[in-house]
């Protein structure tokens, strides 16, 4: 029987066999070299990202392994999206270095290094009179990858329309993107984010706003793809229970700064996580 | 040819460039929401079309730059996060009117040539004019053909386009500098105040009658050029100002596609339940 994996295109050899636990746990100000950390996937070094007056994330260092699955916990307004827009470089950092994928990121290597990062925002609006339909916005995964000045091929299509199996839309393929339920287009922005081939999967708060249904849904099809392609996915969430069990590795981000990480034995610890949404409205 | 219609090429020729070429910019600044950047535009050039017929420079020349410094400052400032994109583009716009009407202020003499870049003027076009609207529907045309799947994508979601590794800002920017190179070329034909109204109406219309964006560009190019077509026909027949009848004729066309458009009746049965 073929692998399923490469039947839809993902190498998992170029993901390297770094083990899940590779994940050094650091938090701002202390060493970042307590262990060898072959490849991380993400390496942030004292990073400061702020916006005018108010400074969104201090100090933050952090090692995120290939393969890790990370859940990202935090009160509103603590930091976590601003945690992921600075690993795809969406967010602009004003002090410290970023390294994803073993590369320097920086303004020109940034557009390259996106291609091989998924991200699915926390809401994307978009006219429900729109002119686009959902396989078109899943195509546009694609169009990172295909490079400038190059039509889109039909094995682009073929992947496109793969991804929407996977994510069980591909009855939606004709209808206007703008016209989705919340769980639809979660969906379709998981298909475009996996139609990229990604090594990375951000995720940012994907069950938000959701049914119990719908949550239970894209989780699972979060965990497909995880184990599939052998992501290194770091998801979003406040809601503690929408964190599927694969995620192995947890980060608490509180006032602009990462107060803890380790396992997810840490979802357990009563006194941690009061302290965390401790003052939180 | 009767010398009547041989009179009619140059005029038709720009009709039908003018309103092609406002057509398909006009889907971008329709989809990305962004209006008021339409109007900063306008404006910018027709102050500095103004500008330039009182330092006795060639008019176009100058909106050209006025346009041109327009698009490269909204840009930056419609992304910077500490000022509200359209307080941005309120100040740019009354930056450039106040320029606009101050160089009318200091013309000496008949102030026509000044006021007629107001209404434009389709029937006196010139063949620099005609070329110079050629030059700019074919750069329009040209990018829309090379950079097809961007456009879509920056369309659909800039912060998507980017996150998938294209250069967004910089395509952003390109569509911005030929929305203004777009107005400038029809500044003459149209007039500075209206050509808005063409970059915004024909989309619009098209807009409300199909969810295919080919189809759209080919609407949208479609109702300017009628647009434009009525606008002249009006204007040779009656004497009334082109510009005038083009504005009021694509406001009918949007009018109409309101009225027609399959999505105003799927709206108002899922208002119904």
């Amino acid at each position: 029987m073929t692998d399923e994996r490469e039947d839809l295109g993902h190498n998992p050899a170029k993901q390297g066999t770094v083990p899940r636990s590779a994940c050094v746990e650091l938090g701002a100000g202390r060493s970042p070299f307590s262990g060898y950390v072959p490849r991380p996937a993400v390496s942030l070094r004292s990073v400061t990202v702020s916006y005018r007056e108010h400074i969104a994330l201090r100090e933050v260092t952090l090692d995120i392994g290939r393969g890790d699955f990370c859940g990202v916990i935090g009160p509103n307004g603590a930091g976590k999206t601003t945690l992921l827009t600075i690993i795809n470089g969406l967010g602009r950092i004003h002090f410290g270095t970023v390294d994803i994928l073993g590369e320097r990121a920086t303004g020109t290597s940034f557009g390259r290094l996106r291609r091989r990062i998924g991200y699915v925002a926390q809401q994307e609006r978009v006219d429900p009179r729109a002119p686009i339909t959902c396989l078109e916005a899943v195509l546009v995964g694609r169009c990172g990858r295909a490079g400038l000045l190059r039509r889109l091929k039909e094995s682009d299509r073929e992947r496109a329309r793969a991804m929407m199996e996977l994510t069980r839309t591909s009855h939606l393929a004709a209808r206007p993107v703008g016209q989705l339920s919340g769980g639809e287009a979660r969906k379709i922005a998981l298909a475009r984010a996996l139609v990229q081939e990604p090594e990375i999967l951000l995720l940012d708060e994907p069950t938000s706003n959701l049914d119990p249904r719908a949550v239970r849904e894209l989780s699972e099809l979060v965990v497909d793809a995880y184990r599939r392609f052998n992501l290194t996915v770091v998801m979003v969430t406040h809601q503690l229970d929408h964190l599927p069990p694969v995620a192995n590795r947890i980060i608490m981000v509180k006032n602009a700064r990462i107060t803890f990480t380790g396992d997810r034995t840490a979802l357990g610890d009563a006194r941690l996580l009061a302290e965390l949404f401790a003052d939180a409205a | 040819m009767p010398p009547e219609l041989a009179v009619l090429a140059k005029p038709l020729a720009a009709a039908v460039l003018g309103g092609l070429v406002c057509g398909v910019v006009g889907v971008w600044v329709v989809l990305m929401n962004i209006p008021f950047v339409g109007v900063a535009m306008s404006h910018a050039a027709f102050a500095g079309a103004v500008t330039g017929l009182l330092l006795g420079i060639n008019p176009l020349l100058v909106a050209a730059v006025f346009c041109l410094a327009a698009s490269l400052l909204i840009g930056p400032m419609a992304e910077r996060a500490d000022i509200e994109p359209n307080v941005s583009l309120g100040i740019i716009f009354s930056v450039v009117l106040g320029f606009a009407f101050l160089a009318i202020g200091l013309m000496r003499g008949p102030r026509a040539e000044a006021l007629n870049m107001i209404w434009g003027s389709i029937l006196l076009v010139s063949t620099p004019d005609l070329a110079l609207m050629a030059g700019a529907t074919g750069a329009v045309l040209l990018f829309l053909g090379l950079f097809y799947k961007e456009i879509q994508a920056v369309l659909y979601n800039r912060e998507i386009a980017r996150a998938v590794g294209m250069p967004e800002r910089a395509l952003f920017f390109t569509m911005l500098v030929l929305c203004g190179l777009s107005v400038t070329a029809n500044l003459g034909t149209i007039g500075g105040l209206l050509i808005f109204s063409l970059i915004v109406n024909p989309p619009s219309a098209a807009l409300q009658l199909t969810y295919k964006l080919k189809t759209m560009y080919l609407l949208s190019a479609l109702f300017g050029v009628l647009s434009c077509l009525v606008g002249l026909l009006v204007s040779w027949l009656t004497d009334a100002p082109a510009g005038a009848v083009i504005i009021v004729t694509s406001s009918a066309i949007f009018g109409i596609a309101l009225l027609l458009s399959p999505k105003r009746r799927l709206a108002v049965k899922g208002a119904r339940g």
